[in-house]
């Protein structure tokens, strides 16, 4: 009894980080295809599309700059490939967006001051959730023992 | 149901109803700007709409940020397609024809707009006082974390965005900016009024 409720635990864990661990960060393969031939070309284009991944549209609802095709998008990554060819880190080149339109612009905001928060705070709520199932899974397959 | 249980539920919606409380008062469009208190990013940019004596530049200048300090700069951003720029322009135009010969500046930066389209607008609306400069690949745009039009950022005269203003501005929002902003005439400059 008690191992199929590990197994119950263990089942649900799964499923609830799966979704999240599949969610990539990889979206290389919606880049525009670059120039064939030129290795360098489509590197670039690689890393801008990473960058540009991350950083949110003024203009949009909860889109990139990569996704949208709004004109100011459009300005911004070409903006985020001048700055990554010119030598800029990807960490410099969002560091140069976050001065201008603040932390906002990240779609996922950075594990600093009260942010580590978001990232902890679900966490501890799905664990303690699971200890809370794996508690009372217990609790109501022992065999009562009095008159409850 | 007892009343350590209703103690416990009332206890756990608590925060979710405070939070809830909080979130609904404010609006999520407004995003609080990291630029006022920074450095005003330069740019240099052609004239495509020269304004009015005594405030034109001639077509095809260059206009840059960095020749105008020690002066108060109001930077507005516009566009021909944009309504709400319509409500300000007169402010702007009046104000900035006011503030003729004082240590002020207005530059008109084009956004996401053809320059033709920019001076027809113009012409319909009666003129505009002060240049307008194009901005290519809203370049000067991302640099001051522009959303949308119009936003208007008054530069002091040391070279500092102390202010950004979201929507159309008003003539005394422009004026009590830059009279606080403006630098103290010299005192041979202070015109003296007969009768006085």
């Amino acid at each position: 009894m008690k191992a199929r409720s590990l197994v119950a635990a263990g089942l649900i864990a799964l499923a609830l980080w799966l979704p999240s661990a599949a969610s990539p960060q990889d979206v290389s393969a919606t880049a525009p295809a670059a120039a064939p031939g030129n290795a360098a070309d489509a590197d670039l284009e690689d890393r801008t599309t990473a960058v540009a991944s991350t950083l949110r549209c003024p203009v949009c609802q909860g889109e990139s700059i990569q996704d949208s095709p709004s004109q100011l998008a459009q300005d911004m990554r070409e903006l985020v490939r001048e700055q990554l060819r010119a030598g800029k880190t990807p960490e410099e080149v969002r560091a140069y967006f976050v001065g201008r339109y603040g932390e906002w612009i990240l779609l996922e905001p950075r594990m600093t001051g009260l942010n580590v928060l978001l990232y902890v705070f679900p966490v501890a709520l799905v664990l303690g959730g699971l200890a809370l199932v794996v508690v009372l899974v217990k609790k109501w397959s022992t065999p009562a023992s009095g008159t409850e | 149901m007892n009343w350590k249980r209703a103690a416990l539920a009332t206890l756990a919606a608590a925060p979710v109803l405070a939070l809830f409380a909080f979130g609904f008062t404010r609006n999520p469009r407004e995003i609080p700007s990291p630029l006022p208190g920074r450095p005003a990013p330069a740019f240099e940019a052609p004239v495509f709409a020269a304004g009015e004596p005594p405030l034109a530049r001639e077509v095809g200048d260059t206009l840059k940020l960095g020749d105008l300090a020690g002066k108060v700069v109001v930077v507005n951003f516009w566009a021909s397609w944009c309504l709400a720029c319509r409500d300000e322009h007169v402010a702007l135009s009046e104000t900035a024809r006011e503030y003729a010969g004082k240590p002020a500046q207005f530059i008109g930066v084009l956004y996401h707009d053809q320059p033709a389209s920019g001076l027809r607008w113009i012409e319909s609306m009666g003129g505009q006082s002060y240049p307008s400069v194009t901005d290519e690949r809203s370049r000067i745009a991302i640099d001051y974390g522009l959303y949308g039009v119009p936003e208007t950022f008054i530069v002091d005269p040391s070279g500092r965005i102390a202010y950004k203003h979201i929507g159309p501005i008003t003539a005394s929002v422009l004026k009590f900016w830059i009279d606080s902003l403006a630098p103290a005439p010299a005192l041979d400059t202070v015109p003296v009024r007969s009768g006085l």
